[in-house]
């Protein structure tokens, strides 16, 4: 039997949206107070939602333990208390959290413990949040 | 197509616990869940159903008719309860009341009522154990 296990995470980070491809007006126009030289930071929920089948013995779709230990590993210790800006993933892109939430979704969509990724979604406030799902 | 959630809280104790391994085999896979003093939760269920507004009242359906089912179908059997030890889907050796099998364990509860109404289908159940974590269940495709 299908269903789908859901865990929210929170990390801790800083970014600011620029990009190079854009004059320093044209930035400004375009991300408004994100652009503010110096960034400034959110509390970023992430959600994950994995499905496959319940497996007959455990009663899980995958093991909560092991699920953390991957968002752990892959997502947390990579991004959480840092400067998204100064990532290898960001080099060339803006930290947007549109961008944040692909990343996330290509980190831990072969290092799942067991089932498949559904979606991860990102929210970035209380207000808006962002959600991938596999291409 | 227009989709209708319906929230409902409930409080409930389990542990988890499969009859065919040993006490370690079970502490290794469920760590403090397999406590077989059990432990509790405040769990809060979604009920989504799916269909088009009823030309005349507005409604996919009306809410009060799916309170009144989930109070009836759920919360009376669960509320308040020892599932493993009130609830005869989490009987020992049938299923064990993970996230995941009471989310089903919802869906097999509401679906016959929400079928027999006609006009909506039960769509989603989604049972937050904690506001971390959850799980879903949208029936066979």
């Amino acid at each position: 039997m299908k269903a789908y296990f859901g865990r929210r995470y929170t990390l801790s980070a800083s970014h600011r949206l620029h990009s190079e491809a854009l004059s320093a007006e044209a930035n400004r126009t375009a991300y408004g107070k994100c652009n503010n030289p110096h960034g400034h930071g959110h509390n970023y929920v992430v959600e994950v939602l994995v499905g496959g089948e319940v497996d007959a013995e455990t009663g899980m779709v995958v093991n909560m333990a092991a699920l953390d230990e991957a968002v752990r590993t892959r997502v947390m210790e990579r991004f959480d208390h840092t400067n998204l800006n100064l990532d290898p993933y960001f080099k060339n892109r803006v930290p947007t959290t549109e961008n944040l939430c692909r990343v996330i979704f290509d980190l831990l969509k072969d290092a799942l413990p067991a089932g498949e990724l559904e979606r991860v979604r990102v929210e970035e406030t209380e207000n808006n949040f962002f959600e991938c799902y596999g291409e | 197509m227009v989709y209708l959630t319906r929230r409902a809280v409930f409080s409930a104790s389990h542990y988890y616990w499969n009859p065919a391994w040993t006490a370690e085999g079970n502490e290794r896979v469920f760590g403090r869940c397999a406590n077989r003093k059990g432990h509790g939760h405040n769990y809060t269920l979604e009920v989504t159903v799916e269909g088009e507004p009823d030309p005349v009242t507005g409604f996919v359906v009306d809410l009060k008719w799916l309170k009144d089912l989930i109070e009836r179908e759920v919360l009376e059997a669960w509320d308040h309860r020892h599932l493993n030890l009130e609830a005869p889907e989490f009987a020992e050796g049938k299923l064990i009341p993970t996230t995941e099998n009471i989310a089903i364990a919802a869906w097999k509860r509401l679906e016959p009522a929400v079928t027999a109404a006609g006009g909506a289908r039960l769509s989603r159940v989604r049972l937050y154990e904690t506001p971390e974590i959850f799980a879903e269940y949208r029936g066979e495709a």
